[in-house]
């Protein structure tokens, strides 16, 4: 009984203290800024449809703030617009634009400055040069965004979402356009990536530097620069996520370099020009992925080591690996090649004659990039069936010694 | 020429040989269908067959067809009808009746296995297309080697040399120029090659629909723009047509001048 | 009538035709005889526009026939080898010709004449090489061409066809036609032709009646007279030769 009054006073403190202040042009607050300055840790602020033009908010009490039917905050490309720098904030139901492109400040729709426990959800971003930006922060939730922006080239593009030096964050769900890169992740570790869409950016669609342990999953990269890139970072596991048309010349679906003991597991990799490639990639499983219709569907480098690429399967490609080395130092097992042109006796589903995925004229190619216009030719045929026979430019461990003869769905 | 396309065509439809390649793209394609389960990948297993076969067997019935049919032209000849009239209907009856018989063999077994609403359509309709095209060159060539030839063997041997330096022999020699002269930019004249050859150009045609992943991944401004727009298919079409007119043009030249 | 001037022609080095004069009457039947490679065949396929004469003028019916074609429609033409689509049908071929010079033919009574009508409904490739000799005379005759030149016309007949044909050419010849022959066999020859043209060397050697060549070489038996010509002419050939520079 003494609990219960002890809890009932308790929820009345409560009630008291965390009001709600409306702002619109006709309300007590007609700026946003105002209702802040009012505030108090805990208060919600519920702003009304219009435009505010109010150059950079700063939020720094533990607030919740809520745009009702959209309202438009406009940084009437200048100035960076939400800065946060206290914990527990939540952000709904916003849309924030244009930001000016500076060559010298990252500014931002959203800067999420040294903050725990951040929630930012279902906003749209608009133009804003750097869209969420969080630094040295925490538990965050990026969620349901809505991110587009007007990147034509590297240099005077900002990130969708950059993330900088953080832990235990999640980012769901966000559809993301137009960036130099959609997701940036630096020093970030332990976080999670899930369901986001991001396509069309000049760089990539999701990078990760010096960021480990971490997960994505889920996501779709389509059209990108390079659909996602790994660089120096270790322990990251990429699952389910679907890369797709990721072309041009130095296009990727999934870009390695420097990377560590992750995990590659039931992807699909969908005509993108090289759907992975990796540069010292090291201890990686790639297994259950789908690979269709890509130019090169695997190009690792000679630095590329004990990586074990097993059961995936490799439909149409132009080229199903290549690699620059006359030297082998992954695994390939059990793999279905859509090439493949062995038997299989025994009838159990292995053929029997081991796979060399290699194509004598994969080195042709980076040797002479014009004699890419002689794919498919006969005579090249040829050559490829007379390196398979007796390799002498490709390297002759590099074989799939069970090669499926059905794809692994 | 109409009539003599039609009776020709009536002829050569009713042949064991139009059955018989029919019923080899037929087994073909429906094993590939069946051993794949999937239009897409038959198609491009597919590939390869038709850039070989097509100009193979037509280049061999051009050879023949003209070749046994050498006395019934006579008698048409004392016919009153035009030279270019006999041979251009025989040449037509014998080319629809291929292509017939190839766009039946492959078009039945997909159309069963559901190619109209498969993302595969426009792959599938590229590969009859060049397959086609093709088979109108070769036809053409052919009948040009047997009416400037009247001897079978020396006929037959230049056919098939002609199909067999096409096919193989010219894409050797192509690369190997390739890297004989690889210190300079060798876009424009790769190109150039290419349309000298018709079976490349199927190739290519081919090839826009399957790799455009891996075209697109090259520097040179003059492929990007090659394969990266429309203006590749348009072009390979167009030169692909020529290689139709030129052989048929000149293949109606020389009957105008030949004696029977 | 057919008129041929100066008809020259070469296939390669072999000038095979020098300068041929030809006049052919408005009725009656002529043939043209000579040894192998005389140029028989030459002037048929001249006359008929499948061989390009590379000098000289040859009319048809009062037309020249360089570049024309519709002339032919006055000739019935019987070629020496009788080979046709293989997988069409006798009438479907009879119908094609027919259908190709689009003039009205009588067919029925050549049919019944030759017994063709068991083969109506049968594919060429199933016929013997006599019967496909009979569809080509079906074709030749079958329509009211005022000239008919026939090649070899009897290779391949039975002896019962052989006595239709016979019978067939002398009709048309009382029916006017124009006909023109070049055959092997002298019998067929002393039988049927009105008029004898003799080619040798590319050239015409002798151009009258059957009379006409026995009193030239003494000889009752046309086969007899043309030998002794060839051996005649190849005993001048020698002498030509040992004659010295």
């Amino acid at each position: 009984m003494r609990y219960l009054i002890f809890m009932f006073f308790f929820l009345n403190v409560i009630s008291i203290h965390a009001t709600e202040l409306e702002v619109c042009e006709s309300c007590i607050y007609t700026s946003i800024k105002a209702a802040i300055e009012d505030s108090n840790n805990g208060d919600t602020i519920l702003v009304k449809s219009g435009i505010y033009k109010e150059g950079n908010i700063i939020i720094n009490k533990k607030l919740t703030l809520i745009g009702y039917e959209w309202p438009i905050v406009d940084g009437e490309n200048d100035n960076e617009i939400f800065t946060i720098t206290a914990d527990s904030v939540r952000m709904e139901g916003f849309q924030i634009q244009n930001v000016g492109t500076s060559y010298r400040v990252d500014r931002a729709g959203i800067n999420v400055v040294r903050s725990k426990g951040v929630v930012i959800i279902n906003n749209r971003l608009i133009n804003t040069f750097f869209g969420i930006y969080l630094q040295k922060s925490s538990h965050c939730l990026i969620k349901d965004n809505v991110i587009l922006g007007e990147a034509i080239a590297e240099i005077s593009s900002g990130n969708a979402i950059h993330l900088w030096y953080c832990k235990n964050m999640s980012i769901e769900h966000n559809i993301i356009k137009k960036h130099r890169d959609g997701i940036y992740l630096e020093f970030v570790d332990h976080s999670d990536i899930i369901n986001n869409v991001t396509e069309d950016n000049v760089r990539y669609g999701l990078h990760f530097m010096f960021s480990d342990n971490d997960t994505y999953v889920g996501n779709t990269f389509r059209n990108n620069g390079a659909g996602v890139a790994v660089m120096f970072s270790k322990n990251i596991l990429m699952k389910e996520n679907h890369f797709d048309r990721n072309w041009g010349t130095s296009a990727y679906g999934l870009l390695l370099k420097e990377i560590y003991d992750s995990e590659i597991i039931n992807n699909r990799f969908t005509t993108n020009t090289t759907a992975i490639y990796g540069e010292s990639a090291t201890r990686l499983k790639i297994t259950n992925n789908t690979f269709e219709q890509n130019g090169w569907a695997l190009r690792l480098l000679g630095s590329s080591m004990d990586n074990t690429i097993s059961a995936n399967n490799f439909f149409n490609n132009t080229f199903d690996v290549a690699t620059n080395s006359s030297r082998n130092y992954n695994v390939y097992t059990g793999n279905y090649w859509s090439e493949y042109a062995g038997y299989d006796l025994d009838k159990d589903g292995i053929g029997d004659v081991p796979h060399r995925p290699v194509k004598l004229f994969s080195y042709i190619v980076t040797r002479s990039e014009s004699s890419i216009i002689l794919l498919r030719s006969p005579f090249v045929d040829l050559l490829n069936f007379a390196e398979k026979v007796t390799p002498v430019f490709t390297p002759a461990t590099l074989v799939d010694d069970r090669p499926l003869m059905r794809p692994n769905l | 020429m109409i009539k003599i396309f039609k009776y020709s065509f009536f002829d050569l439809i009713r042949s064991r040989w139009s059955l018989i390649y029919f019923l080899f793209f037929a087994v073909t394609a429906g094993s590939l269908l069946y051993l794949s389960n999937d239009v897409g990948r038959a198609v491009v297993s597919l590939m390869n067959i038709i850039i070989i076969l097509c100009p193979l067997i037509a280049t061999m019935f051009g050879v023949m067809y003209y070749y046994n049919s050498r006395e019934f032209i006579e008698l048409l000849l004392a016919q009153p009808i035009r030279r270019e009239s006999i041979l251009l209907g025989q040449y037509f009856g014998l080319t629809i009746s291929l292509t017939l018989s190839f766009v039946l063999g492959l078009g039945i077994p997909f159309l069963f296995y559901g190619i109209l609403g498969s993302i595969a359509l426009t792959n599938f309709v590229v590969l009859l297309l060049a397959g086609s095209l093709l088979t109108f060159t070769f036809v053409a060539l052919a009948f040009v080697i047997a009416v400037k030839n009247e001897n079978k063997i020396k006929g037959f041997s230049l056919a098939i040399f002609v199909w067999l330096f096409l096919a193989v022999l010219y894409d050797g020699l192509f690369l190997l120029s390739l890297f004989i002269f690889e210190d300079y930019p060798l876009d424009k004249f790769s190109l150039i090659m290419t349309t000298l050859n018709p079976i490349d150009l199927s190739r290519i045609l081919i090839m826009l629909q399957l790799d455009v992943s891996a075209l697109l991944g090259y520097t040179g401004a003059v492929f990007n723009k090659f394969f990266g727009t429309s203006i590749g298919f348009i072009v390979s079409l167009s030169c692909g047509l020529f290689w139709v007119i030129i052989p048929v043009l000149s293949m109606v030249r020389l009957a105008k001048r030949k004696d029977f | 009538m057919i008129e041929i001037t100066k008809l020259e022609k070469a296939f390669g080095k072999n000038q095979v035709l020098k300068g041929v004069d030809l006049h052919v009457k408005e009725s009656g039947i002529c043939a043209i005889l000579g040894p192998n490679g005389s140029g028989k065949t030459t002037i048929i396929k001249s006359i008929l526009g499948m061989v390009i004469p590379d000098g000289g003028n040859i009319e048809v019916g009062g037309e020249k026939i360089k570049g024309n074609w519709l002339y032919r429609n006055q000739i019935g033409y019987l070629p020496q080898i009788a080979r046709f689509p293989e997988n069409l049908t006798v009438a479907e071929v009879i119908k094609m010709v027919k259908d190709i010079r689009n003039e009205p033919a009588d067919e029925q009574p050549l049919i019944e004449r030759f017994g063709m009508k068991p083969f109506l409904n049968s594919r060429l490739s199933n016929l013997s090489g006599g019967t496909r000799q009979k569809v080509n005379l079906v074709l030749c005759f079958m329509f009211n061409a005022k000239y008919i030149i026939l090649d070899e016309p009897t290779a391949g007949l039975d002896p019962i066809a052989l006595i239709s044909l016979k019978e067939l050419i002398n009709e048309e010849r009382i029916n006017g036609k124009v006909i023109l022959l070049t055959t092997h066999i002298m019998d067929l020859v002393e039988e049927l032709a009105d008029e004898i043209i003799f080619l040798l060397e590319g050239k015409i050697f002798f151009r009258g009646t059957l009379e006409d060549m026995q009193e030239m070489t003494g000889e009752v038996k046309l086969e007899r007279s043309i030998a002794k010509i060839l051996m005649k002419n190849s005993e001048e050939h020698k002498e030509m030769e040992s004659l010295p520079n």
